[in-house]
């Protein structure tokens, strides 16, 4: 077999944060290779750089496509030579039809007038091949997720693609979309196209994997053939995860009490798909003095379910039981929830956390004005008074508190996130991605405050895509997948091979759960009709 | 980097201070600017005390909508239909106290309710429904043009009552009467006015000096409040040699007061600015950002009530025109104040001193016979300008 893409030595930087160091990949002519690794690995980072995403002397190294040496400076340079990309979010426009879309780039035209029997003939045959049993003037919203997956591939095919790359391609397919995609994937491999599959789901890769190149902290670990025989999924995880744990966490002596917080049942539909179920049913308690961790890759749904717990910020129908110290508690509203002692630090702190416009000062308090006001009237002097306060023991590294906070550094304004939401008092924290984009000294600093907070007896609550970070700091762990909790570890028994199995290998479990408490709540009718 | 605890060193180094102020001092500096140039182009009738009390007059209805209108652009929307709203309000109180001779005093509660009653109704689709500010004050604009031609039959209805015309056209009572050329009492009122703000800042200083918190540089902060308290003295001498404080800039200066404070001071303020700022964060730190939004157009159209009712007493009569194109005026002034047009950003002083510098250049360019078609064409460029200087400004 001939090789079609070499990348070679590929380095690539943000802001002195190396997202990939001395990255070798390979794709052979007609072969499926299979490139995993955790949240963070680099995967897509470097397949945005295969396709210009990131132009040519952003980064280092060399890319050898089709027996040349390739300097793509944007996108449409990679797929003039029919690199294609289908990324994870579907990135077609749901107002207009499947036709459309396929070719919403160059829609065959004479002069300059788009030829619409061309279009819709062509776009027939691109269905066909695809196996999509659709007209080509369906609208793209009338179709479900799968078929909307198959449209992007005959969007791919239009383009006359040779590497097709597909971005978790399966993430929000069913098994049986799932396993038509991957059957067509096998089929286009039968005639010699050739496909970069980036997943989570090891039992796909196995199936249909030529080779696997696992990636992890930006570097290549190793590229294993299938050839050889099946390779094995423990091994694969095992070189996913494997690394050092020491001394990137603060030590700390847990002291647990009592459970502060209890979730029953807890049930959220999506905001705009009402049928969807994103919280399937979850129970949840933390105690006091308590870190407990939330895993799950990313759209598992543990932002869905810390955000419409805290006031009902994220879904519909909202159904469930929240215990506070064994009492019922209303959060229905967000400034109920502060009262009731919950604090939500967001994952998104320039879209959610941050007036970014306004000053460290205002930002600090604003979840709290009451307590820097006379009545209606905000005290200026105890205002700067609290926020000089927070600065100095938070150690936030601004000139002054009248510094704006959109000029301050991802780890300072994180700080700033936190010194808010600490000056509400809370008794519970939920923290979401608390060190996402932050350099490695400051999320050290996180920690020791995340520490210093369950000493002083609140109940934390750390949802994080870096597994290490929660087997570091938590003392229990939670696993969520698609909106359930598919496991539960205590610190002792944690593992990121364990806790990437229940990943990869969910659904019975989740099956059997949501069975038992259908049986146990038919059987609680009977009982208590 | 050091973990010491500092007692509150905040004091910021003087050219730091100065430089976060520029550009409220820029924007001041900007109006006096313009007012010297047509002081001097006009031969001096700009500074004139009839053509003072007349330029106030003329733009009071345009300052007390700056002020709604300047917290609706702090949340991030806008209000088209001031005008129209404003032009609503003056034609049903016309009505009610020309034709059915409703005392003046209920008929202008009446028609401020009225003006909340339609705030509510427009701020409740922009809140709640998330219907976007222009799209529905732009009906609001067509709906209450319309009701205000219908409620008039076409037609202007006037006179006012003489008590009511006062709001507009009246002065304060002369509590000293004979006492000369001068008004003594607004002289006095004045003088007041001006020893009271040298007295608040003195005495906002020395607490925070007391704090160890950061004040101005002394020599800066006492040039800066003799000026304000000449230009005070000067203004109210020039008023004072004429026929005294129009009633009209009582209100106006008690509701500058009102909103200056309630915007820099107060919680609420606060959590306007925050909506605007940035809503989604606003909304997660327990702020309740939907009714803040609709309790600002409330608000808005409840000063729109009370500009259409001074603009009505100013012309003595209501008429189907009234109130066309304020909404472009009132707006602008905002902008050439410093408001961002994406929220969170703009300040009462600057709103009002926008709304001062549209209002000079109109009365500069009317004495000096610039015809309204250059006049337009003028203030357009002025607008542009002044946004584009700042953008430009906040991008260094």
């Amino acid at each position: 077999m001939t090789t079609l893409l070499e990348m070679h030595g590929i380095s690539k930087a943000f802001a002195g944060v190396k997202a990939l160091s001395d990255v070798n990949f390979t794709v052979r002519q007609g072969e499926i290779h299979a490139l995993v690794g955790e949240n963070g690995a680099g995967k897509s980072t470097l397949m945005k750089v295969l396709s210009g995403v990131y132009p040519s002397g952003s980064y280092d190294g060399s890319i050898v496509y089709d027996g040349e040496e390739r300097h793509f400076r944007d996108i449409n340079e990679s797929e003039a030579l029919g690199i294609i990309i289908i990324h994870q979010e579907l990135a077609l426009i749901p107002l207009l039809s499947i036709a459309e879309n396929i070719f919403i780039a160059g829609p065959p035209s004479r002069f300059g007038v788009i030829d619409r029997d061309a279009v819709y003939k062509r776009s027939q045959q691109l269905l066909a091949k695809v196996g999509l049993n659709e007209a080509p003037d369906t609208l793209v919203t009338n179709i479900g997720i799968g078929k909307q997956q198959l449209v992007e591939i005959a969007k791919a095919l239009s383009k006359q693609v040779r590497l097709l790359i597909l971005d978790e391609p399966t993430a929000s397919l069913n098994e049986s979309d799932s396993a038509a995609l991957l059957d067509l994937l096998l089929e286009f491999r039968s005639q010699g196209m050739s496909a970069i599959l980036i997943s989570h789901k090891l039992n796909e890769v196995a199936r249909v994997a030529d080779r696997i190149t696992v990636l992890r902290d930006g570097r290549t670990v190793d590229t294993m053939d299938c050839e050889a025989g099946a390779v094995e999924e423990d091994r694969i995880i095992r070189k996913m995860v494997d690394r050092d744990l020491e001394h990137r966490f603060p030590k700390r002596e847990p002291n647990i009490g009592e459970p502060v917080l209890k979730v029953e049942n807890w049930s959220v539909y999506h905001p705009l798909h009402a049928g969807r179920q994103v919280i399937k049913n979850v129970d949840f308690h933390v105690r006091r003095g308590e870190i407990v961790g939330i895993a799950g890759l990313m759209g598992a749904g543990r932002t869905e379910f810390a955000m419409s717990l805290f006031g009902r910020s994220w879904g519909r129908k909202i159904t469930g039981r929240a215990m506070l110290h064994g009492h019922k508690v209303d959060l229905s509203t967000v400034s109920r929830a502060i009262d009731a002692g919950l604090a939500y630090v967001t994952e998104d702190r320039k879209q959610f956390g941050l007036l970014l416009a306004d000053d460290v000062r205002k930002n600090i308090t604003l979840a709290n004005l009451g307590s820097v006001a006379t009545g209606r009237v905000i005290d200026d002097i105890k205002e700067l008074r609290v926020a000089s306060d927070y600065r100095n023991r938070m150690r936030i590294r601004c000139s002054d508190v009248y510094q704006t906070s959109g000029n301050l550094s991802g780890g300072n304004q994180q700080k700033v996130v936190l010194s808010k939401w600490l000056f509400t008092d809370p008794k519970i924290l939920i923290l979401d991605e608390p060190t996402r984009g932050i350099d490695i000294g400051a999320k050290y600093e996180i920690y020791c405050i995340i520490n210093e907070l369950a000493d002083a007896g609140k109940a934390v609550i750390v949802i994080s895509s870096e597994m290490p970070e929660l087997l570091g700091i938590c003392d229990r762990i939670y696993v969520m997948n698609e909106g359930a909790f598919v496991g539960e570890f205590d610190r002792a028994e944690a593992t990121q091979e364990k806790i990437m199995r229940v990943i990869v290998r969910k659904g019975e479990r989740l099956v059997d759960r949501s069975l038992e408490r259908k049986l146990e709540e038919k059987l609680l009718g009977e009982v208590h009709p | 980097m050091s973990d010491k605890t500092v007692a509150l060193p905040e004091a910021r180094k003087h050219a730091g201070f100065l430089k976060a102020n520029l550009r409220e001092y820029g924007m001041l500096l900007s109006l006096f600017a313009i007012m010297l140039f047509f002081e001097f182009v006009t031969d001096g009738t700009l500074l004139r005390p009839l053509n003072l009390t007349n330029l106030v007059l003329q733009n009071s209805y345009i300052v007390i909508m700056a002020l709604g209108m300047l917290l609706v652009i702090v949340t991030g929307h806008i209000d088209l239909s001031v005008g129209s709203v404003a032009g609503f309000t003056g034609a049903i109180a016309a009505v009610l106290m020309v034709r059915y001779d409703v005392h003046f005093i209920p008929a202008s509660i009446a028609c401020l309710a009225l003006g909340a009653l339609i705030g509510a109704a427009q701020g409740y689709w922009v809140a709640y429904f998330k219907i976007p500010s222009f799209i529905v004050t732009l009906a609001g604009m067509l709906v209450f043009k319309g009701l205000a031609l219908a409620v008039l039959q076409g037609q202007s209805v006037g006179p006012f009552s003489p008590t009511f015309q006062k709001l507009s056209s009246g002065f304060i009572p002369e509590l000293f009467p004979g006492a000369g050329a001068l008004y003594p009492t607004s002289l006095l009122i004045g003088a007041m006015l001006a020893l009271g703000l040298v007295y608040v800042s003195v005495k906002t200083r020395a607490r925070r000096a007391s704090h160890g918190v950061e004040v101005e540089p002394t020599g800066f902060f006492a040039l800066k409040n003799a000026t304000l308290f000449g230009v005070i003295i000067y203004f109210t001498y020039l008023i004072a040699s004429h026929r005294g404080l129009p009633n009209v800039l009582v209100i106006m200066i008690a509701l500058i007061a009102l909103y200056g404070f309630v915007t820099a001071r107060t919680t609420i303020g606060r959590q306007i600015y925050a909506v605007g700022g940035n809503e989604k964060a606003a909304k997660l730190s327990g702020i309740k950002t939907e009714r803040l939004t609709f309790l600002t157009f409330v608000n808005m159209g409840v000063l729109a009530a009370l500009a259409g009712l001074v603009f009505a007493a100013r012309l003595n009569t209501a008429t189907p025109k009234a109130g066309a194109g304020f909404e472009l005026d009132v707006i602008a002034a905002c902008f050439i104040g410093g408001a961002s047009a994406y929220g969170g950003v703009g300040r009462v002083a600057g709103a009002v001193i926008g709304a001062l510098i549209m209002g000079v250049m109109n009365n500069g360019m009317s004495i000096l016979g610039i015809g309204i078609d250059y006049q337009q064409v003028i203030k357009g460029l002025v607008l542009l300008g002044a946004v584009c200087l700042d953008v430009y400004n906040q991008r260094r």
